[in-house]
């Protein structure tokens, strides 16, 4: 721990011109500090304010000048009181020069640590340098920096500057900035020192980064281009989620007075034999089972670690690809950089022309990875050229996983061409949609991008450890709302809206939003509702509409056997399958249909439209395998004409050849085929 | 949550976050499908041109199969609880539950009709056309003549399979295959009429019961399927979607296997999103998960003497006290020596934003979407008119414009997990030979923040004045090679994950106790012949010396300057295999008198051998004798 403890001295313009980013200076530099005090505690932090009124600090003492910086904090291991005095900085009321505070922080670091503890004294200067620095006693200021930049590499010190610009700035004097800037470029090239320059106050949060993760490679060795072709690279992360942080059980059950108390709760996991609830089965006597299909197939350890797949560690190329083949969503995890082993020439050298090439050609490669011996995986992935603009940084490629065939799936949608015209967009809401898109911008030219990822903080985060400190003070605090700044990151912002009213405008009344009446009686939709909350809320919903392809168009819904047209009321009563009872209740109410017309018949006028039912009533039967339905009505109805001596009608049934349902016909039936035939024959001889 | 189960994931990467794809993927619902495949002679007789440069042709049959078959091997993988059933019709024998002519239900034992698969249905199936003329043949099922409907009796048999489970919690489908476009062809006059009619009317009562039937016509470029024939009345497609249904005739065999497959799977929706485009204007998006790592299942325990799973349990301990607690729903932060304590209540406030809604912020250009902003795999967006008229009209304007202007959006999305920065790309439709390859839509890509990314290029700048730059030279060698090692038609969907592919191959070997275990080709290795090619060798050989001169491979070891410790590893194996040969080992272990060798001696053995030389006495003599295999 302790050895890679790191010492930084915050070097904080406070002068008139800087008072309306105080508050954001404030939030960003105790974000810092407490997140040292949870990630790296032993680090040390020193705080040095210029454009002060007053002048405290020892170089002043000892060698005179240096006014109107303040040393604020001297370098100490982090502690409580350094966020509170980060908290609520004084506002100063001269111009500071920046070059003087840099000697004061450099004088600190070199009077505490001297030649030790090389390359983790880091300076950190925020600033918005509109104001000259002095004209030096000697040589020129160029030089006067580059002396100073030489002394830094030479006490291993390393400098990050963040320079507020565009909005951040009221009426600065350019010439002066231009100045400003040319010298602490040469801070930048002398000593690698990163400078950052921000335009707004998301980005100055951003811009510092708060917590100090030292990065370890994931692979080093070769990038094989071909068995005889390797170049040594060096595998970093380039992104990884900064996640939010895993918080303790905390358990009251301690006595108060206990000032050892932990406070934890421990989880205990125990297994248990589904047969015997109470008995617990021991680690050993516990075998991992993998699921396939309904089985679990039991594999020991040392089974698989035999039959496993055990790809062999390193890095080969399958080739290069135009880039147009390698979708930018396709993308699936954090991504990596290969850069060149650290002081291998020709390894960088391969690395650039490889990079380079790629560039110009519009190619991206494609690589096969195992990173680490023993990896129970491969790993299919993009490299994409990454071309330094900074003469001394090296190119470098970025690597993102690629998805396997397995990880795919190809869901089919329908064309935006297809939809009927009215949902199309007209010419006029096109161009409603090309000025929103237009206008609504985020990266406008000669400006500083906004919302550029590398430079806006996580919110989330950001409320969390400012809740923390709050809580720390005061237990019962609660949850802070977003301040303004971080809620240019959840929200569209203000200015940019009012700038472009009329686009807005434009667009809002170009479209059309309509609550959807349909919506609330869709059983589709209710369904897949449930797929997407998981919650079963379909209760009552209405029982039409299986299918996904076939719309019910209106059809009035026929639940009983009308006298106009009872074929058709029949048919419709059977082909209604939102319950199975319509079968059973058609039929019977076709039955009585008959009964009643054959009734209701005067000398035979209904006997046509009873023989259509009947006919009807019989092919249903057939179809819907209900054949008893019919033979029984059929006797039934041949008694009651012979009772009633309805003879008309058993005659022409027998001219329709309409007779009981056969097994032939039906597969339910009992009637054989000659039983059929034989019931119209047998009928004959009475009439 | 178990962590004891997740550690134990043989595929997780140490870096995974467990809740990356949980979160995203509520697939509640389960689905029972029932492949209804059309065994006519016709299936058998038609063939697909193969492609160009494989002249073996392949029956529509045989192309049905293998897509089921494919099918079946990804849904005992990915969603192993949905039910299927295999069902030939046309067929010379029947099996099925009515005993309907014409109609066979293929099974295997230990196994309802409709049932989860198992792995002896997927090998067997796999086996299935070796024995299909024997066992259940293939015959029309439609004769004039005859009141014989075989399709009729296909759909009743695939309804009544489908008859268990509420509509509302399972998804049922019938995927019919076929390549009979008129199925009622050979008959005439009033009979045709009502036997088409009866199936229709079946049809519909399926779908009325909540079943939907999806048809998987299969063509032929001489004889191209014709929907509007027959089937767009049973499936109840409409006119304006008739066309969209078509499957291009004259495809390749690739491309129609391919669509098929598309076809097979039934898309799911993640989320329903609200997208707040400005003020009163908010659009309805769904969200799917296309691009999803697939991970072998979870490890269920198992008691090693019954084989039966275990029911894990978890108690708190309060660790002061040593009592019992319940689940807590307070948690701490330790800080400035003090533990800081907040309720889950208050831990949930700090994360929430305007949960579930998607804020769009404004538009910047695809150039500004660098390609080290990604963090995780991409959610697809797709509009939706069900609860908002307008929604999609205003998509495709907004999807047009983004394309034409070459911008993403970048919008706040105010998800439960990590409230974040989203990217949004409007990608075209990408149709090719006759299917879609990309969706039209957009992709939304999380954006990582400040805290996410790292500075690792800047810690690795060079000194001053060293040579960084390649020359114009070097870049021209390395467009050489570029060129050379070309793979032309790549797409990301070519490689199957080997890992995974062998976990399952285990699996099923296992699970049917078959003693072998099939070899798993490893398509993601490189291609060493087409690398071993002279003209990518000489372009090779040029970049090499250009960028190292002459003497890259001196240079090499050079670089890879054996580090003291290696040095002397090497040293030891060396004198350990030496001494090792000094001594007859299997006579020693033979006679049981390797104990009586020394530590130091026993190591010779084990050096030189390779294996490791930690452990007691006992451990050393075991681990050589296991070596030995005595």
């Amino acid at each position: 721990m302790a050895r890679n403890k790191e010492a930084l001295v915050l070097l904080l313009d406070v002068g008139p011109s800087m008072h309306s980013v105080i508050p954001e200076i404030e939030k960003v530099c105790s974000m810092l500090v407490e997140k040292k005090l949870i990630f790296t505690k032993y680090d040390e932090v020193g705080v040095v304010l210029f454009g002060t009124e007053d002048t405290d600090n020892e170089l002043t003492e000892e060698v005179g000048g240096y006014q109107h910086v303040v040393v604020l904090k001297n370098i100490k291991v982090v502690e409580g009181d350094i966020v509170e005095a980060l908290q609520q900085l004084p506002r100063g009321a001269t111009h500071g020069d920046f070059l003087d505070a840099i000697i004061v922080g450099m004088d600190m670091l070199i009077k505490k640590f001297g030649e030790t503890n090389k390359g983790k004294k880091r300076l950190c200067l925020i600033t918005n340098a509109q104001c000259p620095i002095k004209e030096p006693f000697e040589g020129t200021k160029e030089e006067q920096v580059t002396t100073i930049a030489k002394q830094m590499i030479v006490h291993g010190m390393r400098m990050e500057s963040i320079i507020l610009r565009g909005k951040l700035n009221q009426d600065a004097n350019k010439k002066i900035m231009d100045e400003n800037d040319q010298l602490l470029r040469i801070f930048s090239t002398e000593t690698s020192a990163r400078s950052t320059y921000v335009e707004n106050p998301v980005s100055l949060l951003g811009a510092l980064r708060t917590r100090n993760i030292t990065p370890s490679t994931i692979f080093k060795g070769d990038l094989e281009l071909s068995p005889k072709l390797r170049i040594k690279v060096l595998v970093y992360k380039k992104t990884a989620e900064e996640k939010f942080p895993t918080l303790k059980k905390f358990s009251d059950k301690a006595a108060s007075t206990d000032k050892f108390a932990t406070h934890e709760v421990k989880v205990d996991y125990e297994y248990k034999s589904s047969q015997e609830p109470d008995k617990v089965v021991p680690p050993d006597q516990r075998i991992k089972g993998y699921r396939y299909g309904p089985q679990i197939v039991p594999i020991s350890q040392a089974e698989w670690d035999a039959v496993k797949f055990k790809p062999e560690k390193g890095l080969k190329l399958l080739g290069f690809t135009d880039s147009s083949n390698v979708l930018r969503h396709q993308y699936m995890k954090d991504v990596n950089v290969f850069i060149a082993e650290t002081g291998n020439t020709k390894a960088t050298l391969a690395l650039s022309s490889l990079a380079r090439a790629m560039k110009e050609m519009n190619k991206v490669a494609i690589l096969r990875c195992v990173w680490r011996h023993g990896q129970a995986n491969v790993v299919i992935g993009v490299l994409t050229p990454n071309l330094s603009d900074k003469e001394n940084i090296p190119d470098s490629l970025y690597f993102n996983v690629l998805p396997f065939a397995e990880d795919v799936r190809e869901f089919q949608f329908p064309s935006f061409s297809n939809f009927p015209a009215p949902i199309q967009p007209n010419e006029q809401q096109l161009e409603a949609a090309a000025n929103l898109v237009k206008m609504l911008d985020l990266a406008p030219q000669g400006k500083e991008e906004v919302l550029l990822p590398d430079f806006t903080p996580n919110p989330v985060l950001e409320r969390f450890y400012r809740y923390l400190e709050l809580k720390s003070k005061h237990a019962d605090a609660a949850v802070p709302p977003l301040d303004d700044t971080l809620k240019k990151i959840t929200e569209p912002d203000d200015e940019l809206l009012q700038q472009n009213k009329s686009v807005i405008e434009k667009f809002r009344r170009s479209f059309e939003l309509k609550e959807n009446p349909r919506h609330k009686k869709s059983r589709r939709l209710l369904r897949e509702e449930r797929y997407g909350s998981g919650e079963e809320n379909s209760k009552g919903e209405i029982p039409a509409l299986a299918s996904n392809l076939i719309e019910d168009k209106s059809n009035v819904e026929v639940d009983n056997i009308g006298d106009l047209t009872p074929v058709q009321d029949f048919e419709a009563m059977f082909a209604r399958r939102d319950n199975p009872d319509w079968v059973v209740k058609a039929i019977d109410a076709m039955k009585n249909k008959i009964h009643d017309l054959i009734e209701d018949s005067h000398e035979g006028d209904n006997n046509s439209k009873a023989l259509e039912c009947l006919a009807a009533l019989r092919k249903g039967c057939i179809n819907e395998q209900e054949p008893k339905q019919f033979n029984n009505f059929l006797r039934d109805l041949w008694s009651f004409c012979q009772e009633k001596s309805l003879h008309g009608f058993c005659d022409s049934l027998s001219s329709k050849g309409i007779t009981l349902i056969p097994k032939s016909e039906a597969a339910d039936s009992e009637v054989t085929e000659d039983e059929a035939r034989s019931f119209l024959v047998k009928s004959q001889p009475k009439v | 949550m178990d962590f004891e189960h997740e550690s134990d994931d043989p595929f997780r990467d140490d870096e995974d976050d467990p809740d990356a794809h949980l979160s995203l993927e509520k697939e509640s619902t389960k689905e029972y499908v029932v492949y209804l495949v059309d065994a006519s002679p016709k299936m058998f007789t038609s063939t697909c041109p193969a492609s160009a440069d494989d002249q073996k042709e392949e029956s529509h049959f045989h192309i049905a199969l293998s897509c089921i078959s494919q099918s079946l091997k990804n849904q005992i993988i990915n969603r192993s609880y949905d039910e299927l059933a295999i069902c030939f019709f046309n067929t010379r024998e029947k099996r099925n539950i009515q005993e309907l002519s014409g109609v066979f239900v293929f099974n295997v034992p230990e196994r309802d009709y409709l049932d989860r698969p198992t792995a002896r249905l997927i090998k067997e199936f796999d086996r299935i056309e070796e024995s299909f003329a024997k066992d259940i043949g293939s015959q029309h099922g439609i004769v004039p003549g005859t009141r014989e409907n075989s399709l009729y009796n296909a759909i009743w048999v695939a309804q009544a399979l489908l008859r268990k489970g509420s509509a509302k919690t399972v998804d049922k489908r019938v995927l019919l295959f076929t390549n009979e476009d008129d199925p009622f062809g050979c008959i005439k006059g009033a009979i045709k009429s009502d036997m088409k009619r009866m199936t229709l009317q079946r049809a519909k009562d399926a779908q009325d019961l909540g079943i939907s039937i999806e048809l998987l016509p299969l063509s032929h470029p001489s004889d191209p399927f014709n929907v509007s024939q027959f089937y767009a009345e049973l499936i109840g497609l409409e006119e304006d979607e008739l066309a969209d249904f078509m499957p291009s005739s004259g495809i390749k065999l690739e491309d129609m296997k391919d669509q098929l497959r598309k076809r097979m799977f039934k898309k799911r929706i993640v989320k329903k999103l609200k997208f707040i485009i400005v003020d009163g204007i908010s659009i309805e998006l769904n969200s799917y998960a296309l691009i999803r790592p697939t991970v072998p299942g979870a490890i269920t325990w198992l008691d090693s003497v019954t084989n039966q799973p275990l029911k894990s349990e978890r108690t708190f301990i309060c660790a002061d006290t040593g009592a019992l607690v319940e689940e807590s729903t307070k948690r701490f932060h330790p800080y400035k020596n003090q533990n800081i304590v907040f309720s889950t209540k208050e831990l949930s406030e700090i994360k929430r934003f305007s949960t579930g809604h998607l804020h769009l912020l404004g538009f910047k250009p695809l150039s500004c979407l660098r390609d080290y902003y990604n963090l995780k795999p991409s959610t697809f967006l797709y509009p939706s008119d069900e609860a908002m008229d307008g929604s999609i009209c205003i998509f495709i304007a907004l999807h047009r414009s983004m394309i034409q202007l070459k911008r993403f959006a970048v919008a706040f999305y105010g998800g439960s997990s990590r409230p974040q920065l989203v990217a949004l790309i409007a990608q075209d439709e990408i149709i090719q030979s006759g299917g879609q390859i990309e969706p039209p839509g957009m992709h939304m890509i999380s954006l990582p923040y400040s805290d996410d990314i790292r500075l690792v290029e800047e810690r690795h700048s060079e000194k001053v004045g060293m040579v960084t730059r390649a020359s114009n030279d070097q870049i021209k060698k390395a467009a050489d090679v570029i060129k050379r090692i070309d793979l032309k038609d790549f797409s990301i969907c070519q490689f199957a994950n080997p890992g995974l592919q062998r976990h399952y191959a285990v699996l099923q070997a296992l699970a049917l106790e078959e003693d072998e275990i099939p070899e798993i080709k490893d398509e993601t290795l490189p291609d060493e012949e087409g690398l071993a090619r002279p003209g990518v060798v000489k372009a090779l050989e040029e970049f090499k010396t250009s960028v190292y001169g002459e003497n890259y491979d001196e240079e090499c070891e050079a670089n890879a300057k054996p580090s003291e410790a290696s040095k002397k590893r090497k040293a030891q194996a060396e004198v350990a295999t030496k001494e090792c040969e000094n001594y007859d080992w299997g006579e020693l272990a033979d006679t049981g008198k390797l104990k009586d060798l020394t530590v130091v001696e026993l190591k010779y053995y084990l050096t030189a051998h390779n294996l490791p030389v930690s452990g007691k006495k006992e451990a050393l003599v075991s681990r050589i004798l296991t070596h030995m295999k005595k």
